[in-house]
Parts: C-alpha cells; structure tokens; sequence
C-alpha cells in the first residue's frame, strides 16, 4: 500500500501540487518519506528548516514510522487566526 | 463543542448561543479580523489554506484542554478558509464560564495556542504581489534556529 502525501500554502505552490502518493517501503519514518520527497522535488529542501510533520492527522517527530497507507502532511509554519 | 473549518462567513451569535448555559455567568467572544495593512504595507485581501480535518481535530483537542484547565462550561471555535476582504472574521472563539475570570484566561489561552498548532495558513494579497505568511508563534518558527525568527 502507498502513502499519501499533501502539501500546503507555500509548499504546495513550490512543489505544484497539494498531493502525491509514493510507494511504502519497509521500516519507513517521517525522515525517510521526507528525505525520498527532496530527492524528487529538490525545492522542498529550502522548508525543512521550519517544517513540521503530521501522520495521520497527529504531529509526528522524524523519527516515527509511517505505515502502508499512511497519510503525512508535510506542514509548513501555520498562520491562522 | 461546535468546531468547524468553512468557507462560509462567521457567525458570532451562532457561537454564542452554542456555549450559552443557564449555568455560565460569563461568554468571552473573541474575534480575529482581516487587517488592512501589515508592517507598514497594505493588504488587499487574504487567502487561507488549511489541513480541514487535521484542523479541526487539533482545534477540538485545544478546545477540549480549555474547557478541562479553565473549569468552562463550554467552548467553541471556527476558523474559515478561502479568500477573505478586509472586515472579515478569519478566527471566532466562544467560552463560557460560571465567572469572568476563567472565559478571559481561557480565550487568551485558546487563540495562542491557535496560532501555535493549528494547521491553517494565510496568504497576504497586495496591490503589486503576494506572500504566504510564516507564523512568528507557530510551533515550526519555535523549533527553528534563533537566526531564523530574526532575533
């Protein structure tokens, strides 16, 4: 099973989409996924400073696993309010 | 608990008939509106992005923690997406309380940790161009080397 990922605001204009699936590989982390992603869109690289990660929904650290089938959002820093 | 992420316009009165208990002394409405200039340029209009189902759960925990360490009543919180004129509420807050006290501390409390966490991006729109705005009090520029949040 593939993982879903989406991209936001900024990120999403530098990358020119919202979403992408990418194959799983075993013993996958949010470092890993992140670091297959900038090896594809090299641009990514210039967020990674500020950016913060979300698996599932739910803020995640670099080194958690994601799963087959897992969504990760590559989240740049928010701006609401 | 009425939490929603929407493209559609704000209503306060409806956040506040949803906290309201014969029980709550006090309501804190607080609301975030768009501004017509930032740092000294002027803003045309905004445009919000968001993550709606991560927002919403995010905006649900926060408000959920609020209503635990403040003792409220109830609490509400709606954030809406799209492009928003000057005027506009982007951010609506409601809490309710059996004493003011608590509603004030709590509606401080909720819109800072708004901002902190929740995964809602605006974009500025001026005259002559456009940016997407890095939040000073995000969790991300709090995690960022010093040299980044330009102090």
């Amino acid at each position: 099973m593939a993982i879903t990922v989406l991209f936001f605001a900024s990120l999403a204009d530098a990358v020119g989409t919202r979403e992408l699936s990418l194959a799983h590989v075993s013993g996958d982390t949010v470092a890993s996924v992140r670091d297959r992603l900038v090896a594809a869109h090299p641009q990514i690289s210039e967020f990674t400073e500020t950016l913060l990660y979300a698996v599932d929904e739910e803020y995640a650290e670099e080194n958690a696993p994601v799963p087959a089938g897992a969504t990760l959002a590559l989240i740049p820093p928010v701006s609401g309010g | 608990m009425l939490i929603r992420v929407t493209p559609e316009r704000l209503d306060p009165e409806e956040a506040i008939e949803a906290v309201r208990r014969d029980e709550a002394g006090a309501v804190d409405v607080f609301l975030g509106v768009v501004r017509n200039t930032n740092k000294g340029r002027a803003v045309d209009h905004l445009v919000y992005d968001a993550y709606p189902s991560m927002a919403e759960k995010t905006m649900r925990e926060l408000a959920e923690e609020a209503v635990a360490r403040f003792d409220l009543t109830d609490s509400a919180v709606l954030h809406r997406t799209g492009r928003l004129e000057i005027g506009e509420t982007s951010l609506l807050v409601a809490v309710s309380a059996g004493h003011r006290a608590a509603t004030f501390e709590a509606g401080h409390w909720l819109v800072n940790e708004i901002k902190r966490q929740v995964p809602v991006w605006k974009k500025e729109v001026w005259a002559d161009g456009e940016e997407w705005i890095e939040g000073p009090e995000s969790l991300g520029m709090e995690r960022a080397p010093a040299t980044m949040r330009g102090s």
